[in-house]
């Protein structure tokens, strides 16, 4: 445990060396969801009864989405993992007597809650103070805020064990861009990171709701803008952890099968 | 002259084709990413049938209008992408040593043929739009999308200029800078009206962008007669001096990295 702990530790000094790179990515967010609210409020005052959320829902639907952006891609830099296979020093990785699954689990984690802390709470400071309907309103229930954060963990080992069967994949097919974009487009889009799921048509969404996608960021989501309530929350949460153990599971598997084949080529 | 750059693309297309399996994954990926953010849009704006004073049909329009002009832009801009690489390997170096233009050096051997995964599928939705937009095409009309499609390309490969060329100021990637190339792309899916006062005075006078798709779609829609709508994507063309002659500023003030 004392390993985990300090990838983590390693990672957040890494980060804290891109100060302006955190600024930058905090503006970034600030005016992205800022865009997709005025969106909405364009849609809103043209029809307001059409929406499964009301407009103070998807205000605070966005903005969460915006400050837990990084957290919850799955595809990041992940930089060191993708050359290690790439390059062939994983074969260094192979002689540590730290299991590689659960060494890049933690650092796949921890590489997306580092960017977090730095580059998108920040946001939290300012979009609860904005003026008018822009602003976002926290839950009024603490009992709702913890339910949040413990479906955002869930969620964010859901996305870790999503990244590693892609890095996997990598170990048998070479196009690493290709992969890239197509895990990027598919994720992002079912997960709730382009609308909210509850704005698919209903048939659609009785589907998506329950696929892995939806547990790595729209159920959070939906806890923290209180359009998922009593028993929905507790069935949400029973979905993410069975996706969890069953990625973990495929995961594991897979790895192991992969490094039995895995050929180094000597140098 | 003109036949080296020739070599440059042909040469760059062989080499991106001998991954066949690695370029058709990535075009697909390409193809499927614009497919989502149509459905996204699909999606919220069948709720309402239209946004403000805009159909349906004439949303699809902007949609494919700006998803058309970012993959133009960014399949001859590719090589910004990897601008900030080709500044710290060295490669500039040796560009610049050439007798040739340096702009065309960087582009060239970069541009970025998987993008064709996404004209194709803006291409497909703007042959949904054109019946369903509700306007009523004459040669004129279509002689005006176009070119609303040609300055936004134009538009947006000096979007991605202008955010190559801080690479020439600072070391570190600046991501931010995405909100006006995939920001825009995202955002355009929208005629720029929707947005505010504010937001539209921005888009008009410091980034064009509302001259390839809001204005322009005004005249499309009868809304306004004025031939300066019509003309509007004309003027945006002009926002390509000043990126050029920023990234000229940066070539001035380039110092190389060393071996």
């Amino acid at each position: 445990m004392r390993v985990y702990g300090s990838i983590f530790r390693i990672r957040l000094i890494n980060g804290l060396q891109y100060r302006s790179v955190a600024l930058g990515e905090v503006l970034m967010r600030f005016f992205w969801g800022l865009m997709e609210i005025l969106a909405y409020a364009a849609l809103f005052r043209t029809g307001q009864g059409n929406f499964s959320m009301t407009f103070s829902q998807t205000v605070s639907y966005v903005w969460m989405q915006q400050v837990l952006f990084v957290l919850f891609r799955v595809v990041v830099g992940d930089g060191d993992i993708y050359s290690t296979i790439e390059e062939g020093s994983i074969a260094y990785e192979l002689v540590r007597p730290v299991s590689l699954y659960g060494r890049w689990f933690f650092q796949s984690a921890a590489g997306r809650v580092v960017p977090t802390v730095l580059g998108s709470l920040p946001l939290l400071l300012i979009v609860p103070f904005l003026p008018g309907s822009c602003r976002m309103i926290f839950p009024s229930q603490a009992g709702r805020i913890l339910l949040f954060v413990v479906s955002c963990v869930l969620a964010l080992g859901v996305v870790a064990a999503f990244a590693m069967l892609m890095y996997i994949s990598l170990f048998y097919l070479t196009s690493q861009r290709g992969i890239k974009i197509i895990v990027t487009a598919v994720t992002h889009f079912f997960s709730g990171g382009m609308i909210p799921l509850r704005f698919f048509p209903d048939r659609a969404r009785a589907v998506v709701q329950c696929l892995p996608f939806a547990s790595m960021r729209d159920m959070p989501l939906q806890i923290w803008c209180g359009t998922m309530t009593g028993p929905e929350v507790f069935w949400g949460m029973m979905i993410q952890i069975f996706w969890l153990a069953v990625l973990l599971l495929a995961g594991y598997a897979a790895m192991e099968h992969a490094l039995k084949r895995v050929v180094v080529q000597g140098g | 002259m003109m036949r080296v750059y020739l070599d440059f693309i042909s040469a760059n297309l062989k080499s991106q084709m001998q991954y066949k399996l690695s370029f058709l994954l990535t075009v697909v990926g390409q193809f499927i990413t614009a497919f989502t953010s149509w459905f996204g849009l699909y999606f919220v704006v069948q709720r309402v049938g239209a946004i403000d004073d805009f159909t349906q049909g004439q949303v699809t329009i902007c949609f494919s209008v700006i998803m058309l002009s970012f993959s133009i832009g960014e399949l001859f801009g590719g090589g910004f992408a990897v601008f900030a690489r080709i500044l710290g390997n060295g490669e500039f170096d040796r560009i610049l040593i050439r007798p040739g233009s340096v702009l065309l050096q960087v582009l060239f051997p970069h541009m970025d043929f998987t993008r064709i995964g996404l004209l194709l599928q803006a291409v497909l939705v703007l042959g949904i739009a054109i019946p369903k937009s509700g306007i009523t095409w004459t040669g004129a009309k279509a002689a005006l999308l176009c070119l609303m499609i040609l300055s936004g390309s134009v538009v947006f490969f000096a979007l991605f200029l202008l955010s190559a060329t801080f690479s020439f100021f600072t070391t570190q990637s600046l991501q931010f800078l995405d909100i006006l190339t995939y920001g825009a792309r995202s955002f355009g899916r929208y005629p720029f009206c929707v947005y505010g006062e504010t937001v539209l005075k921005f888009l008009t006078f410091v980034i064009p962008l509302a001259l390839v798709q809001y204005y322009p779609l005004l005249y499309l829609t009868e809304r306004k007669t004025s031939p300066l709508y019509a003309l509007s994507p004309a003027i945006a063309l002009l926002f390509l001096a000043p990126c050029l002659a920023f990234f000229r500023f940066g070539i001035s003030r380039y110092k190389s990295t060393g071996s």
